[in-house]
Formats: structure tokens, C-alpha cells, sequence
């Protein structure tokens, strides 16, 4: 028998709950029995079958672009994790007053359409683009760089400036948290600088840091805007063959085998961080 | 030796100002191509126009865009907002069975890739014979917005005083009527910042929109199918810097209407609080 406290609750969060079961719960579940079925030039065959995940795992071209995804998406969230902490730092212990003015600052730049957002970096890193432009107008180059746009390293560049504010805030809050009073602590018991940040500050914001990092590499395996505007071709991923699959090549149920499979991969990756940093801090407690 | 001093003392107000720099990079270009005489989007800059401008006022399917978009964002901010509430103050309020899974559960859009709920979403609707139209992409941008909504009021929520709702009702107003009367004008102004957020989100959202918009198209994906003709981009700058001043207006009101509620609440109106929890 419910207390009256927990059935009040439960009436109250029930209309968001049936939704999220109705438009999340329902689609997904659809998604996986998609991924068994087959398609049969225009009819759906709804005979079970494990083809679509033979093909996700063996055939050459979506193991290229899943590796390729992962290990793209690897690189954006170490990059962006990297820069953006000693931005959450600076935020957090040496700005004294107007804090939340410069978080509004940091955040006001993503409120642009992302596709905007992403087409500029094609300006800027493009052949005849801003950057070219103004590294030869200095004198500092003699003819334009190529190796910045239309490959893997465009991806990272442009992914890492979508996704900072996505790293700098969690990060923020961690270090936020920490007692000053732990810093002095350690200081006077004969810490340097150095050695202070490495074995106080940085532990204590591991939480912060490996939220970060999930929050960054989860969505960025899903974005098939940034890879196929700044790209190229051998900057595609395994977002944009599920796009083509549910659109172009109509075929819907490989489509969903892909989508799985890479969420599959990305939740184990992510439960493995997860882990890694409860254990790590287990270790300091 | 100077210089080295001053770099080793300041080299994190340096770093900062580099990182903000490139940040704002790719904002920053969007007025000077939007007022730029050229229909190339390259440097140097030729001469002031507002011609870009003019065009916009033109093209009758960027108006189509817009009307569509504005509705999906109006009714995807009401419905995410009410869902939001329920949510938040159920949480904050009431102990109750699988809290946590529950909660986490309404959460979990915020985590999962946007392109997964979409396909999943536009599986469904294809498998149910529902026809893609405005309201399939309203269906999926909800999904999306109800936890930035949560996170919103939820802070609004713990607030409030619980002495308030008690005497209310000692007073012998009906539930409803303490919602209606003591919490809601309490919480108003969180109301009102996730509403004009979600509406934010949903105007800026591009592919769920991609994925689930039939023949009437929002505003992302009219800019989309511009994106691959070079005539058009210049026009496209211009739509973007109106974008721009439209969002960051919004997102000043709904700040401002955050640090009331916090102000009304009692709370440290300058505290980060809320602003990401």
C-alpha cells in the first residue's frame, strides 16, 4: 500500500512518464525490432533476422565508419575536455565577481543555429577562408593550407567548439564544490602549486570532469551535420550512413541495426568511464 | 624578463581570453557576411549592404519556414513547460516507488544522441501509418525539451517554502487552489524562463526536424536545403544574424526573469544555482 505522499508523486509525474514512455520508450523498443526485420525493395519482411547486425559487423564499409566514428569522437572529447578545463579553472578560482556574466558570455555563442555555426567553420578553415587569408595577409604562410578542411581534423576542430560549453559547466560545478579551506590544507602542509593541484584539486574534480566527457562523446557519435559540411570524404561517419540509410538507400531496418550498434558500443564505452572514475574515486576519497 | 613575468602570472587570463576568442570565432562572422557587398562569403570584405536583408523580406518559403517554426517552438514550449512542472515538482516535493529510475528516465534525452531519437521516432510513426507534419517534429522536440524544463523549475521548486502550501490549506484553500494561488505566482518567473529556453531549443533544433517534417519545413531545414546553393548564402548570413539577435534577446529576458524568481525566493540573485542544475 502506496502513503499518500508517494501516490500524490507518483499522479503528479505520471503525464511527463506516459509521455516519455509514448514518444521514447515505444520508438526504441520499435527501433530494435526494426533491426530484425529486413527490407524487401519497398515492403518491410517481418521475418526475424540477424542479417542487418551480420552486415553492421562485417561487412568492410560500416566497420570503417563505425572505427571511424569512435575514434573521432574519442579525439573531439579529449580535445574538448583538455581545453576546456583550464577555462572551468579560471572560472571558477580566479574570476572573484560577475560569475554568471561570464558564463552567460562562454554560453551565448551556442545559441546560434548550429548548422550556422558549423557552415562558418567552413568558412574560416576553407581553401580561400579566413584563416588561410589571414595567416598569408601576415606573411606567415605562402600558400593556403589544405590539410584543415574536408578531413578528420576539421571534424575535431569544429565538434570541440560546438560541444565547450557542454565541458566547461559540469567541470565549473565540480570545481565550484571544492572547499578552499582543503587548498590552504595542503598548502600549508607543504604542497606546492604542482603538486597541490595534482593531488587535491584534480581528484576532487574527477566527477566533474567525467561528466564532461560523457556529456561530450555520447551526442558527438550521433552528429552527421559537422562531418558532412566540413568533412569530406574521409571525414564521414557512421551517423551519416543512417541518414542515408533511412533516406536515400530506404533501408530502414540496416538503418536501425547501424543505430543500435553504435549506441551499443557508446553506452559500453561510456559505462566503462563511468567505472573507471568511480574506482578512481574510490581511491581518493 | 618582463614579458615572461607578466606570461607566467596572467597565463590564465591569457588562455581565457584566447579560448572566449575562439568561441566567438565563427559568431562574429556572421554580421560582417550578412552586411557584406559581396555575394562571395570570403575575405576581403567588399563594401555595406543591406541587400541580404532585403531578399530575406522576399522569399515567400523562408516565410512559410518561419511561421512553421514559430509554431512548432510556441506549442513545443507550452506542452514541455506543463510536463516540466509536473516533473519538477514531483520530484522536489514527493518521496516516492523508483524515483530515481523514473526521473532518470525522463532525463535520458538530454544523454542520448539526437539522430537515435529521431530515426526511433520516425520508425514508430512509419510502422503506426501516422503522416510526417508539423506535429511529428512538436512530438520529438517535447521529448527533447521537458529536461532542460525539468532542470529549470526544479530549481524554482526548491525554493519554496513548504510553510506557505501548509497554511494555505490550514486556511482552507483546495490544492488546486494553493497551486493556482500561493505556488505558481511564486514560480512564475522560473515558468517563464523555461519557457522562452525550450521555445530557444526548439527553433534552434535541426535534426529531429530533419527527420520528422513532412512538406511544411521549420526554419533549420529551410536553411539546410540553402546551404548548397553559393547565390543563396549570403541571404542566409543575414537570416542567421537576425537569429542571433532574436535568441540572445530571449535568452537575456528568460536570464533576467531566472534571477527574479531567485531574487523573490530570497536567494543569492548572482549565484549560479539553476543555471545548470
Amino acid at each position: 500500500m502506496l502513503s499518500r505522499e508517494g501516490r500524490q508523486g507518483l499522479t503528479l509525474i505520471s503525464p511527463p512518464l506516459l509521455y516519455a514512455l509514448l514518444m521514447l520508450a515505444a520508438p526504441l523498443a520499435m527501433v530494435v525490432t526494426f533491426s530484425f526485420w529486413s527490407q524487401n525493395y519497398l515492403d518491410l519482411d517481418t521475418t526475424i533476422t540477424l542479417k542487418n547486425y551480420r552486415d553492421a559487423w562485417t561487412k568492410p564499409i560500416y566497420r570503417v565508419l563505425i572505427m571511424r566514428s569512435l575514434n573521432i569522437s574519442i579525439m573531439v572529447t579529449i580535445v574538448t575536455v583538455l581545453l576546456a578545463f583550464p577555462m572551468a579553472y579560471f572560472l571558477s578560482f580566479r574570476v572573484k565577481r560577475h560569475k554568471a556574466l561570464w558564463l552567460f558570455l562562454i554560453t551565448i555563442p551556442f545559441w546560434t543555429s548550429y548548422l550556422l555555426r558549423v557552415f562558418l567553420w567552413k568558412v574560416i578553415l576553407g581553401y580561400n577562408g579566413v584563416l588561410n587569408s589571414a595567416l598569408m595577409g601576415l606573411g606567415l604562410i605562402d600558400e593556403p593550407m589544405t590539410f584543415i578542411l574536408y578531413n578528420v581534423n576539421a571534424v575535431v576542430i569544429t565538434l570541440a567548439h560546438a560541444w565547450a560549453p557542454f565541458a566547461i559547466l559540469p567541470i565549473f560545478v565540480a570545481l565550484e564544490r571544492i572547499d578552499r579551506s582543503l587548498l590552504e590544507a595542503a598548502e600549508d602542509l607543504g604542497d606546492g602549486p604542482v603538486r597541490r593541484f595534482f593531488r587535491v584539486t584534480l581528484p576532487l574534480a574527477m566527477p566533474g570532469v567525467m561528466a564532461a566527457t560523457l556529456i561530450v562523446l555520447i551526442p558527438t557519435v550521433g552528429d552527421f551535420i559537422t562531418p558532412k559540411l566540413v568533412g569530406g570524404r574521409e571525414g564521414l561517419m557512421i551517423s551519416n550512413m543512417i541518414q542515408i540509410q533511412f533516406g536515400k538507400a530506404n533501408n530502414a531496418p540496416l538503418g536501425a541495426a547501424l543505430a543500435i550498434t553504435s549506441m551499443v558500443i557508446v553506452a559500453s564505452i561510456s559505462l566503462v568511464i563511468y567505472m573507471a572514475g568511480r574506482w578512481f574515486r574510490g581511491r581518493t576519497p | 624578463m618582463r614579458f615572461m613575468r607578466i606570461f607566467s602570472r596572467n597565463w590564465l587570463l591569457i588562455y581565457a581570453s584566447l579560448y572566449v576568442f575562439f568561441l566567438y570565432a565563427p559568431v562574429v562572422l556572421l554580421p560582417l557576411f550578412a552586411f557584406n557587398a559581396s555575394s562571395i562569403i570570403a575575405f576581403p570584405l567588399t563594401g555595406f549592404t543591406t541587400e541580404w536583408f532585403s531578399v530575406l523580406l522576399e522569399t515567400k518559403a523562408l516565410h512559410r519556414a518561419v511561421q512553421n517554426s514559430l509554431v512548432v517552438g510556441l506549442i513545443t514550449a507550452v506542452i514541455s513547460t506543463i510536463l516540466g512542472t509536473c516533473a519538477a515538482r514531483a520530484m522536489i516535493r514527493f518521496g516516492f516507488p523508483f524515483k530515481r529510475g523514473i526521473v532518470g528516465f525522463i532525463m535520458l534525452p538530454l544523454v542520448l544522441p539526437e539522430i537515435i531519437v529521431a530515426v526511433a521516432l520516425l520508425v514508430l510513426l512509419m510502422q503506426l501509418g501516422f503522416p510526417l507534419s508539423i506535429w511529428s517534429v512538436i512530438g520529438g522536440h517535447v521529448l527533447i525539451c521537458v529536461p532542460f524544463s525539468v532542470a529549470i523549475l526544479s530549481s524554482a521548486f526548491q525554493g519554496l517554502d513548504k510553510n506557505l502550501e501548509e497554511a494555505s490549506m490550514d486556511l482552507g484553500e483546495t490544492g488546486w487552489g494553493t497551486f493556482w494561488r500561493i505556488i505558481f505566482p511564486l514560480i512564475l518567473p522560473g515558468v517563464i524562463s523555461s519557457l522562452l529556453i525550450t521555445f530557444t531549443i526548439s527553433l534552434d533544433e535541426f535534426i529531429i526536424a530533419f527527420f520528422l517534417t513532412g512538406t511544411e519545413v521549420t526554419l533549420p531545414v529551410y536553411i539546410w536545403s540553402q546551404l548548397r546553393f553559393p547565390a543563396k548564402l549570403p541571404s542566409v548570413m543575414a537570416l542567421g544574424t537576425i537569429l542571433l539577435a532574436m535568441s540572445v534577446l530571449l535568452l537575456i529576458l528568460g536570464e533576467w526573469f531566472r534571477r527574479r524568481s531567485a531574487k523573490r525566493q530570497g536567494l543569492d540573485a548572482s549565484s549560479t544555482r539553476g543555471f545548470m542544475q
